[in-house]
């Protein structure tokens, strides 16, 4: 390849196609579970965040942000939820995990496995949407009581997809993401 | 499943332990009713007794119509008896909620749970 570069084409890079395709995954993971009829908005699964986590410590947080943002993005795209309450719930819920995750990242890989990161950023996450909720939709504190519902679903889910994590970190058939296979 | 426990490490342990207390903490502490500590008991509108609800005990007051009993056990209080043709503030039995009332209306009398902070403005059942 040695064509002149042309200043207006986009480089596309390997850790491109590889955000785009665990931001797929995500996308995917995060529209089937809106089928799941849930108590409370908020209290559910959070299945992409496995994806986000894979990605953390396979490729490092740059790229595990990217997916996770364009998850937020396009799922409520998809779901019509983009710039609704919802939207910005997600939202406040990621970018406060992966506030969190930056430095918990860099915990000692011995001590505290996904399983660790996963409760972390769950407890993030439904951390900053209270935060919001409690900011901006429903400004009394009264919101609060409901705070025990999703401290159990952050333990509940946050463990079970840290572990789901550590299940796919060590699956050796699954460790390698090769040029044109699968995504996770 | 022992494959899945061997996913855990030491410090993922440690986490899950914090996050259940969290959580259990988090529920004792915010689900709590406020347990009432007082029975506050009125006859025509003025305050005629307050008792505490750690000890039993039982107070007659003296409406219009006769005597009311109140019946105070640790914890929780009612209507003993009561003249009033209807009794309804008897047939609500044990009050045990902060700001929970009985009112025998045709005697004039009612008493009422208080808590240290005063959850509700009133309750009716």
């Amino acid at each position: 390849m040695t064509a002149p570069a042309d200043p207006h084409r986009v480089r596309i890079e390997a850790s491109d196609y590889r955000v785009a395709r665990y931001a797929a995954a995500a996308i995917a993971l995060s529209v089937a579970e809106a089928a799941i009829p849930t108590p409370l908005p908020g209290v559910k699964p959070g299945l992409a965040n496995i994806v986000v986590l894979l990605v953390l410590l396979r490729h490092g947080w740059r790229e595990a942000a990217w997916v996770a943002l364009l998850r937020v993005f396009a799922a409520s795209l998809l779901l019509g939820q983009i710039f609704a309450p919802g939207f910005f719930l997600s939202l406040a819920g990621s970018l406060a995990s992966l506030a969190v995750l930056a430095p918990a990242a860099h915990l000692p890989r011995r001590l505290f496995g996904p399983v660790s990161l996963s409760l972390i950023a769950a407890f993030a996450h439904v951390g900053g949407q209270m935060l919001l909720a409690r900011v901006w939709l429903v400004p009394h504190d009264g919101l609060w009581a409901l705070w025990p519902v999703f401290s159990a679903t952050a333990t509940i889910f946050g463990a079970m997809n840290g572990l789901i994590v550590a299940r796919l970190l060590a699956e050796p058939a699954a460790a390698t993401l090769p040029g044109g296979g699968r995504a996770v | 499943m022992r494959t899945w426990l061997a996913l855990f490490r030491p410090g993922d342990w440690l986490l899950l332990a914090a996050a259940v207390a969290l959580t259990l903490l988090a529920g004792r502490a915010l689900w709590q009713g406020d347990h009432p500590t007082r029975v506050v008991v009125r006859a025509g509108g003025e305050i005629v007794a307050s008792l505490p609800l750690d000890r039993p005990g039982r107070l007659a007051v003296k409406g219009p119509l006769g005597l009311t009993q109140i019946e105070v056990e640790p914890g929780r209080a009612r209507v003993a008896t009561d003249p009033g043709p209807r009794q309804y503030c008897v047939r609500q039995g044990w009050l045990t909620r902060s700001g929970a009332a009985a009112i025998c209306a045709p005697n004039e009398v009612s008493l009422q749970l208080a808590g240290r902070r005063d959850t509700y403005d009133s309750m009716a059942y």
